[in-house]
C-alpha cells in the first residue's frame, strides 16, 4: 500500500466518503434553516426537534408497518409538526427583530425536548431501519457504507427538487420573491402566510430526511438528539452566509469536510478537542467574514 | 438622591423576598433561595451585557464555567487534587483560598477571557454576535469535558467547600445590584444603552460602540465568573454539563421574561421563574391532593418554563417590567422612569412597527 506521509491512499478515500456524507447530512439541516430564515429572518433552533420529532415517529412506527410507508408517515408528522410550530409560536412574533426570533425558537426547542422527555422518558431508545442500510460494499479496497451512499444521493435528489421547486414554480417564484425583499413581495401580492407556510414545510421534510439518515447512523433516538445535529447546521448556515440557499449547501460539505480534516490530522491526544476545533474554526471566520463564504445579494436581513 | 431610589427599593425588594421564603421555609427552601440567589448573579452578568448593549448572548455561561472551575480549583484542598488532577500546574495544585479570594480571582480569570474575546466579537454585530458567542460556548463546553488532567472531564471537579449561604450569596447579590444600578447611570451606561436603541445614530455622535461593548462584555464576565464561583461553592461540585444549555436557557428566560432592557426586569425575571420553577419542582416530585399521590414526571418544571417564556414573548416582548425600573411610588411625575429617562427616550415606547424595526436592522447588518 502507498502511503502518503502517515495517512494511505485507501484512508484518504475513505475520509473524502466519510466528508462528502457528514457534509450531506449537515447540508440538509442547513439548508432548512436557511430556507425558512431568508423568508422570515429567524434562525430556527428548534429545527433540531423537528428532527427529534423524526426519531420518536420512527421509533414508534417502525417494526409496525412496512419501511416505505413509515417514511412517508414520517414526512408527514414532521412537516405538520413544522406547520404547527409556525402557526402557534412563530406567526405571533413575526416581524420581531432577529434575536427576538432566536430567542422565541430557543424557548420553543427547550419546549419540545422537554416536552419529548415528559412523555417519552430520557432513557434512548434504539432501533434499527433494515440491514440493507447497516451494510457496506467494496470498490476498488475502499469500504463503503450503503448509508453513505443514500445519504449523499437523497441530499442531491432533495437539492435538485428545491431547485426545481423554487425555479419552475409560482409558489417556488413567490418563495424567492420574499426571500429577496419580503415587504416589496407582500406588496405585489405575494401572500406572507402561505409563503411562510411553505417554506416551515419544506424545512419540515428536510428535517424527516435528516433524521432519517441520523438515525439509521445512530441506531439511538433521544430527546436531545437535534442538539448536536442544530448545533452544527447553525455553523454551517453561517459559514456559507446566513439566509443564502448555496451557502448553506457550501457551508454544510465545507463543515463535513473541516470535521473530517481535523479527525484525520490531529494528533491523538487532542482529538477528543475535534469539535472545538471544528467550531474555533467557524468562529474564525465568522469573524472574519460576518456575512458568510456567499452572502446573500442585497440588504438581506442578517 | 432622587435616582437612587429606585435601586433602593430594588435591594429592599430582593432582601425581603429572600429572608421571607428562606424564613418560612425549611432547609430545602434555602437551597431553592440560594440557587435563586446564584441565578440573579448570571441573570445580572448578562444584563450588564445583553440588557445595556442589545446585542445577544448565548455563550455567557461560558464565563460562569470559567469562573466555577477556577475558584473550584482554588480552594479544593491541596490533597484531594494531588490524587485527582495530575496536570495542574504547581500554583493551583498547592494553593487553597479562602470563599472571597477564590471568587473574586474566578470572576477576574472570567473577565480576562472575556475582554480578549471582546476584540474579535467587537467586529460582530446583533445576529452574527449572539453566533459567535454560540460557538465560545460550545468549544468551552467540549474543553471542559475532555481536559481530563485539570477539568476532571465529565465527572467534573470536587469536594470544593461548601460555603456559600443565604447571606452570602445576599451580600454579593446585593452589591452586584448596586454597582450595575450606578454603572448603568454612569456615562459608560448611557452611552451602551443609546448605542442599543440606535446604533447608528449613537455612533454618529461620537461613541466608540465597539469599544464601550468591549468594556461591558468584561465587566458581564466578571459577574458571570463570580456566578460560577457562587455556584461552585454552593454545589461541592462542578461539570461541564452544569455549564451548558439548561442554565444558558434558564438565565436567558429569566432576563427576557422580566425585560431585557431594565435592571428591575433582571431581577423580577429571576424571581418569577425562580419561584414558578420550585413550584414546578415539587410538583414534578409528586404531590398530595385531598389524601391522593399523584407521582409526578421528570421535565414538567422544564416544559413549565419554557410555556411561560413562549408565552411572555409572545403577549408580553419587552418582558413584565416593560424595561422600566421600579417607579418611586410617592411622586406620580415620575412614575414613568429614572431620571435617565431622557437620555434615553425610547426605552419605554412599545416596540417599533414592524417594517421599521426590520430595516434598521437591515441597515446595521446589511
Amino acid at each position: 500500500m502507498p502511503v502518503v506521509g502517515l495517512i494511505s491512499h485507501t484512508e484518504i478515500v475513505q475520509s473524502a466518503i466519510d466528508a462528502l456524507a457528514l457534509g450531506s447530512l449537515y447540508s440538509l439541516y442547513a439548508l432548512g434553516i436557511a430556507l425558512v430564515f431568508s423568508v422570515m429572518g429567524l434562525i430556527n433552533f428548534a429545527h433540531g426537534e423537528l428532527i427529534m420529532i423524526g426519531g420518536f415517529a420512527l421509533a414508534l412506527l417502525v417494526g409496525v408497518m412496512p419501511l416505505g410507508i413509515v417514511l412517508v408517515v414520517v414526512a408527514v408528522v414532521v412537516v405538520l409538526a413544522a406547520l404547527t410550530m409556525e402557526r402557534v409560536a412563530f406567526r405571533p412574533v413575526r416581524g420581531a427583530d432577529p434575536a427576538t426570533l432566536l430567542i422565541t425558537s430557543f424557548a420553543v426547542s427547550y419546549l419540545l425536548q422537554n416536552l419529548a422527555i415528559l412523555i417519552f422518558g430520557a432513557t434512548p431508545r434504539t432501533l434499527s431501519l433494515g440491514s440493507w442500510l447497516g451494510g457496506s460494499f467494496t470498490i476498488a479496497g475502499n469500504t463503503v457504507q450503503h448509508l453513505s451512499v443514500a445519504t449523499v444521493i437523497a441530499t442531491a435528489v432533495l437539492l435538485a427538487a428545491l431547485v426545481l421547486f423554487l425555479g419552475r414554480t409560482a409558489l417556488g417564484l413567490r418563495m424567492r420573491a420574499a426571500a429577496e425583499d419580503f415587504r416589496m413581495a407582500r406588496l405585489l401580492g405575494v401572500r406572507a402566510n402561505r409563503v411562510i407556510a411553505t417554506a416551515f414545510a419544506i424545512s419540515g421534510l428536510l428535517a424527516a430526511a435528516g433524521s432519517v439518515f441520523l438515525v439509521a447512523q445512530t441506531g439511538t433516538v433521544t430527546p436531545d438528539m437535534g442538539l448536536t445535529a442544530i448545533l452544527f447546521a447553525f455553523m454551517a448556515a453561517i459559514l456559507g452566509g446566513i439566509g443564502s440557499l448555496p451557502g448553506a449547501v457550501a457551508g454544510g460539505y465545507l463543515l463535513g469536510i473541516t470535521t473530517v480534516l481535523f479527525q484525520v490530522w490531529l494528533p491523538f491526544s487532542l482529538r477528543p478537542y475535534r469539535d472545538a476545533f471544528v467550531f474555533g474554526v467557524v468562529f474564525v471566520v465568522l469573524v472574519l467574514r460576518p456575512q458568510g463564504l456567499i452572502p446573500t445579494r442585497g440588504h438581506i436581513r442578517v | 438622591m432622587r435616582w437612587l431610589m429606585p435601586l433602593v427599593l430594588l435591594e429592599a425588594a430582593i432582601c425581603a423576598a429572600a429572608y421571607l421564603a428562606s424564613g418560612l421555609g425549611g432547609s430545602t427552601t434555602d437551597f431553592a433561595v440560594i440557587t435563586a440567589l446564584v441565578n440573579l448573579m448570571l441573570v445580572l452578568g448578562l444584563y450588564v451585557f445583553t440588557g445595556l448593549s442589545g446585542v445577544f448572548s448565548f455563550g455567557h455561561i461560558a464565563f460562569m464555567a470559567i469562573g466555577g472551575y477556577v475558584a473550584g480549583l482554588l480552594t479544593i484542598p491541596p490533597v484531594s487534587k494531588e490524587v485527582l488532577l495530575s496536570g495542574l500546574p504547581s500554583f493551583v495544585a498547592h494553593a487553597q483560598l479562602g470563599t472571597i479570594p477564590a471568587t473574586l480571582i474566578g470572576g477576574g480569570v472570567a473577565m480576562v477571557v472575556a475582554l480578549v474575546l471582546s476584540l474579535p466579537l467587537s467586529r460582530l454585530d446583533g445576529l452574527a454576535a449572539g453566533l459567535g458567542t454560540f460557538a465560545i460556548l460550545i468549544i468551552v463546553h467540549v474543553v471542559a469535558s475532555n481536559w481530563q488532567d485539570v477539568t476532571g472531564g465529565d465527572a467534573g471537579i470536587s469536594p470544593i467547600p461548601i460555603t456559600t449561604t443565604v447571606t452570602s450569596a445576599l451580600i454579593w447579590v446585593v452589591v452586584a445590584v448596586a454597582l450595575i444600578y450606578v454603572l448603568q447611570n454612569l456615562k459608560l451606561g448611557l452611552r451602551l444603552r443609546a448605542s442599543r436603541e440606535d446604533h447608528v445614530a449613537a455612533q454618529a455622535s461620537g461613541i466608540r460602540v465597539s469599544l464601550d461593548r468591549a468594556i461591558a462584555f468584561g465587566i458581564s464576565g466578571f459577574v458571570l465568573g463570580v456566578g460560577g464561583a457562587l455556584f461552585a461553592q454552593f454545589q461541592g461540585t462542578v461539570s461541564p454539563s452544569a455549564f451548558y444549555l439548561p442554565i444558558t436557557f434558564l438565565t436567558i428566560a429569566m432576563l427576557v421574561v422580566g425585560g431585557t432592557k431594565s435592571l428591575a426586569g433582571a431581577v423580577v425575571g429571576t424571581m418569577l421563574l425562580s419561584v414558578v420553577g420550585e413550584v414546578l419542582r415539587r410538583v414534578e416530585s409528586g404531590v398530595d391532593i385531598a389524601g391522593l399521590h399523584v407521582s409526578g414526571r421528570a421535565g414538567v418544571r422544564e416544559v413549565g418554563l419554557a410555556v411561560v417564556m413562549v408565552a411572555v414573548l409572545i403577549f408580553r416582548p419587552q418582558g413584565v417590567t416593560g424595561g422600566r425600573e421600579i417607579p418611586w411610588p410617592l411622586r406620580r411625575r415620575s412614575a414613568s422612569g429614572t431620571p435617565t429617562e431622557g437620555a434615553s427616550p425610547g426605552t419605554d415606547e412599545p416596540p417599533l412597527g414592524e417594517g421599521d424595526d426590520r430595516e434598521s436592522h437591515a441597515k446595521q447588518w446589511g
